[in-house]
């Protein structure tokens, strides 16, 4: 049976708007979750938001002796230095905040001759160095992207569909950026230009797939003028599973190959970026589409019901 | 029916030949690149600095200094034409951003109002002087810079720092760096390849303000303990291992602006030292200062440090001489490149720094393209396993969107960082998207009762709308990437963008292209995907 798609069903009949409130509460919960999380653990801020350096070498033939490099940076008096080996023996890491007042490049040139002098032959093989003006900034011009991009997301969405599409769609993409988020703090990844950078792909391919999922909704209103939202729901995103399918597990598995062999540094990046995918697609399903089902009940002047059984005279449009 | 025009044909195989061309640089090793006819383009994918090793550092110029630095100067320029004028003053003082000066003698206030509103400061480049002068209650003058003259001085002090820093870094042998301004007054140096990043830091952020200052001799210790120095001395500290600080004149005898040569050299005992000559003003003030102190001690400053206090022996007439202190190879080097190079119009703060190994960067590039190079395997594989022949139109699709992505890049020299790499990655994932939803809608076509080359051509049309409504998102969140912080993140937008923009063109395009072909050479009456 080659070309293996003719293995799945051509016409799929799952139920996705009735399981839509396990799933709804799931969601609810995890972002629940993820906002506990921001204040235990808390987030791990990198350099490039919270100031400081970081300073990676590599000591060649000799295993880089970690204990002698803290007490040789305890002598400068930084507060908390985090010293940790990177990936082989002979690799390390060293981490400081830049003591308030102090200039950053010069902090960095003290540790790295002491470091120097305390291990005799090194290597450094990295030197970032963010002062704290900087680092403020990036911290405003990242929400403000990240907020820009789901403002201008709507707009495109309300301009090419309808306002209750945009709501739908920008609804989905909060809760993709607060998962992925979530995720971000339980991994204790290092919060960094990079990962706003992944949240900000995560925003463009969410918005991908929802497009997909409404513009064959939008369609099938025009083709099934009575049936109820709920069935055309339901069958606009089976309609669309196969390619929701295939196109996941394109993206997964190029991103799994860059996620093993990119190297450490591009690891966060490509982590975020496959749960990203993954919730990007659940979301279209059961975050978008159900917000569409809520306010559809509004619009007729009815009280908010949970999604259940509903009387299809409700949920028709013309 | 396929419409098979010519020139979606030509657009197709123009786009092929485009992007072979253009990545075939990136492809060739260095001998055959070389000896290629040089009509065909010889430029190679512009790695970022994360890949190729380098530093990146951003600098900030501190107009707050310079701002003080021009006040003060100002306070001083008021005491001297004061006293050039013989005006009794008093309480001469900066407060703030005013200078304020009381004349003693009501006779000399109305002069000393006129002297100084038409000497003090200088002219406006848009015109009209830079400095007001007030005449305020208590027989007191005030002189204060207007706002422009602030902002015109910071401008300049950006765009000589600018030119300095240039200087520095090509005496000390970067090979293309980049120096560009941002916003109002920083400035970004990008300077690739191996080097020791501190020692460059060091050179671009030296002021490297050379004064050579008398010492005032004549105060008694008690006064020193007291603090009690005469306003037109000051106490800097030293670098010289004999004392801790002099009391200086502060008026200097000759400053750094008038050299012209400076060159690291070695003194009798061959210690390092540096040799430097003034031009002829300099020269002739050099000459003058020295006559007249003979058997004095003066002082050689750079950036408010005393570097040494020799006596003088006496006149130096010729306009050059040496600066003997604790040197080093190095350091006489390049403090005698900054010398000559010229001091900066202000510090220069370094406020981030991101500098990688070059080994580093290679681990980076080898991991990139393996990582890349799996990543499209696994898609072909996947792809084709799925949708079979059409699957490897696709595959084929995908090749020449790769091409496409990466002669585009070298074409315009975009830069090509680490998380650009993973930014083809995504690309090439989400480029097959397209064909994916080209083939669902043939087969729900089929499915619908069509026969195959109806059902195929209506795939490419229906799917065209949701295509681009998909893409339009991708293009968004890009394009405002692009606009957010830094290189590295700049490369991943910029490779999305170019990779969504050609990922559109090949999957639509090729693919539609190869089954009309596919069609027409087999006249089939059935897909091979439904």
């Amino acid at each position: 049976m080659w070309p293996l798609i003719k293995l799945l069903p051509t016409k799929t009949h799952v139920p996705f708007v009735s399981l839509s409130r396990l799933f709804a509460t799931l969601s609810i919960l995890a972002v629940i979750a993820t906002g506990v999380g921001v204040f235990y653990p808390g987030v791990n801020l990198g350099i490039d938001f919270k100031g400081g350096t970081v300073l990676e070498f590599n000591t060649g033939a000799k295993t880089a002796d970690l204990a002698r490099v803290r007490e040789a940076v305890s002598g400068l008096h930084l507060g908390d230095v985090q010293v940790q080996r990177f990936g082989a023996d002979n690799d390390a890491v060293v981490r400081f905040q830049t003591p308030t007042g102090a200039e950053p490049g010069a902090v960095a040139v003290n540790v790295k001759t002491a470091i120097a002098k305390a291990l005799g032959q090194v290597t450094f093989s990295r030197t970032d160095v963010v002062g704290p003006e900087v680092s403020g900034e990036l911290e405003v011009s990242g929400v403000a992207a990240l907020l820009t991009a789901v403002g201008l997301m709507l707009i495109y969405i309300w301009f090419r569909f309808e306002l209750q599409f945009g709501l739908g769609a920008v609804v989905a993409l909060f809760h993709d950026l607060i998962l992925s988020f979530g995720l971000i703090l339980l991994l204790r990844l290092e919060f960094s230009l990079n990962l706003i950078a992944a949240l900000l792909t995560i925003i463009g391919y969410s918005m991908n797939d929802t497009v997909v999922v409404f513009d064959r909704l939008r369609e099938n209103r025009r083709k099934y003028k009575r049936m109820p939202l709920r069935e055309l729901i339901d069958l606009s995103v089976n309609e669309t599973l196969t390619r929701t399918v295939i196109t996941g597990l394109t993206a997964l598995l190029a991103l799994s190959g860059l996620a093993i062999f990119g190297g450490e540094s591009l690891r966060p990046l490509s982590i975020v970026l496959l749960f990203g995918i993954v919730i990007g697609t659940y979301s279209s399903i059961y975050v978008a589409s159900p917000i569409i089902l809520l306010w559809g009940v509004r619009r007729d002047d009815e009280p908010a019901k949970p999604i259940g059984p509903q009387p299809a005279s409700l949920v028709s449009r013309p | 029916m396929l419409a098979l025009s010519r020139w979606k044909v030509i657009l197709v195989l123009a786009s092929a030949i485009f992007g072979l061309v253009f990545t075939l640089p990136n492809l060739l090793p260095d001998q055959a690149l070389q000896a290629m006819p040089s009509w065909l383009p010889h430029d190679r994918l512009s790695l970022g600095l994360d890949l190729r090793g380098g530093s990146y550092l951003l600098m900030e110029v501190d107009t707050n200094a310079l701002n003080q630095e021009r006040l003060t100067n100002l306070t001083e320029d008021v005491r001297t034409k004061l006293r050039v004028a013989q005006i009794n003053f008093s309480n001469l003082a900066l407060q703030g951003q005013v200078v304020q000066v009381q004349i003693t003698d009501p006779a000399q206030y109305d002069q000393a109002y006129k002297l100084l509103a038409s000497q003090i400061g200088g002219a406006l480049t848009g015109g009209g002087r830079d400095t007001t002068v007030r005449q305020t209650p208590g027989q007191t003058i005030q002189i204060a810079y207007v706002p422009q003259a602030a902002k015109d001085a910071a401008e300049d002090a950006v765009t000589r720092s600018i030119e300095i820093i240039r200087k520095r870094i090509d005496a000390l042998g970067a090979v293309n760096p980049s120096i560009t301004r941002q916003g109002a007054n920083r400035i970004v140096i990008e300077a690739p390849g191996e080097g020791d990043p501190e020692r460059l830091k060091a050179v671009i952020g030296k002021t490297a303000k050379l004064t050579f200052q008398l010492v005032d001799t004549t105060l008694s210790p008690d006064d020193l303990k007291a603090g009690r120095i005469p306003p037109d001395d000051e106490i800097l500290p030293s670098d010289d291992h004999i004392q801790e600080f002099y009391v200086l004149k502060r008026r200097a005898m000759v400053d750094g602006g008038m050299l012209t040569n400076a060159t690291s050299s070695h003194d009798e005992n061959s210690q390092p030292d540096i040799a430097f000559a003034f031009n002829g003003l300099g020269a002739q003030r050099f000459a003058e200062a020295t006559s007249e102190n003979v058997g004095k001690p003066f002082a050689i400053v750079i950036d408010n440090r005393v570097i040494s206090a020799p006596n003088i022996r006496g006149p130096i007439p010729g306009g050059s001489g040496e600066i003997t202190g604790s040197f080093t190879e190095e350091s006489a080097h390049d403090l005698a490149l900054v010398l000559k190079t010229g001091a900066l119009p202000a510090p220069l703060n370094m406020i981030e720094q991101h500098t990688v190994g070059a080994e580093l960067g290679a681990d980076a590039v080898k991991a990139g393209q393996i990582s890349v190079l799996i990543g499209a395997a696994l898609i072909f594989v996947f792809i084709i396993l799925a949708y079979g022949l059409f699957g490897g139109f696709a595959a084929v699709a995908l090749v020449v969107n790769g091409l496409m992505i990466v002669g585009t890049m070298s074409l315009f020299h975009f830069t090509l960082t680490l998380p650009g790499v993973a930014g083809l990655v995504l690309t090439l994932a989400v480029a097959v998207d397209a064909n994916v939803l080209i083939y669902e809608r043939m087969r729900d076509e089929v499915r619908s009762g069509r026969p195959a080359m109806a059902a195929a051509d209506a795939g490419f049309s229906r799917a065209l709308t949701t295509i681009i409504d998909a893409n339009v998102t991708t293009v968004v969140a890009a394009v405002i990437m692009f606009n957010l912080g830094a290189g590295p993140v700049k490369g991943f937008a910029l490779t999305l963008l170019v990779g969504v923009l050609t990922s559109v063109f090949t999957a639509v395009l090729i693919t539609q292209v190869l089954i009309g072909w596919w069609f027409r050479a087999f006249r089939s009456k059935k897909l091979p995907i439904a």
